[in-house]
């Protein structure tokens, strides 16, 4: 493999210095129409932001209602736990989105804008994951915690959200915080469906500008930049959350 | 409030437990009146944590009644609601919410459940924390302090709920010696002031000091029930005797 790809990298790195096969002036900002399309590049930052925040809020939330029932003593609600994590889990993103764009208004009879189509879709599927983090996170936690949470009065509802979830939050951030990098990585697939976001733009420009390894690699990086950024931030989370656990 | 003389304060009537195959419990009865203090010993796993934590329900006992101040565990919410907000409990291991502070700790409890103030909260939370003599610790996380003072914490946690009744579970089981006093000091001034206590521990010099009536238990059954003096000196059975004379004897 190793030895393939060195001689590989070495013939695209000559081809660049010799300027035969690279056109970086597609996207070289100083010139007008460079400029232009690093600018039309980057205003697909605002949906796959948009779309992925957005996505993983609601799965965030849907995989916690999800989990809880997982916990039950009651097996008809553990039942209901596993059905819906096993089926949403089997289903591959891209399938749900075309599903949800192209068929869901079919059965529902409603009409579904291509970005609430993709939220669901990427929620929908999210959440089968955020339940099992969610369902491991709060398992974690030690029995003691709940007997003290009884002995003190604390309802069901009041002994999740004071006791355990602020525990269990703590544990999962890491997991958490790769399931955002995923989503965001996951919405490039809403291209499909026409959703203008990172992905979708550079395919538009490269329709027109006959640059994908220009226009592409830009792309990589664009996503690399954000990916970056929203890995630093989870990072300074889980410093100021464990600051008061930690010795 | 209105507890008549004939009447104890809790009530246990033949109760068992099954953890499985295994009885925990066997038919075990006990009552304890306002202002008693009982001391629980016996062998490990001789069914005493399960018979204190049957009554606030953190155990299930599948026969026999458990009455609490008139209230008997009925398997309603209603029922259980009401005998755990009567009922304190300290554990063997803290169980001290380690995310919050040790002021917030206090105050969980009498504002989500008792309906009071933050404020109220706060200032009932310094008073016990003065009584159990760590005031100065309020802004500390448990982490950050000793055991004993996270047990007296504990301790002070439950009082805020201000329970007519206190249930200790092997409360210095988990201490190092040095620490073992401050909490016993601690639970002693409170047996003074006349709060209604059950402890399982094995702390005989306490037992002696404080218990009105000791108990010894042995393979799910409650063995003796005597008052101390008869209780160290002269028990009646042969299976208390053996066990007193192994603690006794380091």
């Amino acid at each position: 493999m190793i030895k393939k790809l060195f001689p590989l990298s070495l013939l695209l790195l000559l081809a660049g210095c010799a300027g035969a096969n690279w056109g970086w002036y597609v996207v070289d900002p100083t010139t007008k129409s460079g400029y232009n399309n690093v600018w039309f590049l980057l205003t697909g930052l605002y949906y796959t932001v948009l779309l992925s925040v957005t996505a993983i809020l609601i799965s965030v939330v849907v995989g916690l209602l999800v989990a809880l029932p997982g916990l039950s003593a009651n097996r008809y609600l553990r039942g209901f736990n596993r059905v819906y994590v096993e089926f949403v889990r089997a289903v591959p993103i891209l399938v749900l989105i075309l599903w949800v764009y192209y068929g869901l208004p079919q059965l529902a009879g409603i009409a579904i804008s291509v970005f609430w189509a993709g939220v669901i879709a990427l929620a929908l599927s999210d959440s089968a994951f955020e339940a099992e983090i969610f369902r491991a996170g709060i398992q974690s936690i030690d029995k003691g915690q709940y007997e003290a949470s009884h002995s003190i009065s604390l309802n069901y509802a009041d002994t999740m959200r004071f006791v355990i979830l602020p525990q269990a939050i703590r544990r999962i951030l890491p997991a958490l915080g790769n399931q955002l990098v995923y989503m965001l990585k996951m919405s490039s697939l809403v291209s499909v469906i026409g959703m203008q976001e990172l992905t979708r733009k550079a395919n538009e420009l490269v329709v027109t500008e006959y640059r994908p390894l220009e226009i592409y690699t830009v792309l990589v990086l664009e996503y690399l930049v954000l990916i970056l950024i929203v890995s630093a931030m989870v990072r300074w989370l889980e410093r100021r959350m464990q600051t008061d656990e930690r010795n | 409030m209105t507890t008549n003389a004939a009447q104890p304060l809790i009530e246990i009537a033949q109760v068992s437990k099954f953890f499985g195959a295994f009885q925990a419990l066997k038919s075990v009865s006990l009552g304890v009146n306002q202002g008693e203090r009982v001391v629980v010993c016996g062998p490990s796993g001789s069914g005493k944590s399960t018979l204190i934590r049957c009554i606030n329900q953190l155990e299930k006992h599948e026969e026999g009644d458990i009455t609490v101040d008139g209230v008997t565990h009925d398997g309603t919410s209603k029922a259980l609601n009401a005998i755990r907000q009567k009922v304190g409990m300290v554990f063997q291991q803290f169980n001290l919410f380690p995310h919050l502070s040790v002021l917030e700790n206090l105050t969980l409890g009498p504002i989500r459940s008792r309906g009071m103030s933050r404020s109220d909260a706060e200032a009932l939370a310094m008073q016990y924390l003065e009584r159990v003599r760590i005031p100065e610790q309020s802004e500390k996380f448990p982490r950050q302090l000793s055991g004993g003072q996270q047990q007296r914490v504990a301790i002070a946690r439950s009082l805020c709920m201000e329970p007519q009744i206190m249930l200790f579970d092997e409360p210095t089981s988990a201490l190092d010696p040095e620490m073992i006093n401050e909490v016993l000091d601690v639970m002693t001034e409170l047996a003074s002031s006349g709060m209604t206590m059950i402890c399982v521990t094995h702390e005989m010099g306490f037992a002696r000091r404080v218990a009105d009536t000791m108990v010894f238990m042995d393979h799910g059954e409650i063995v003796e029930v005597a008052p101390p003096e008869k209780f160290f000196q002269q028990p009646d059975s042969e299976r208390c005797q053996d066990f007193l004379q192994k603690i006794l004897q380091h």
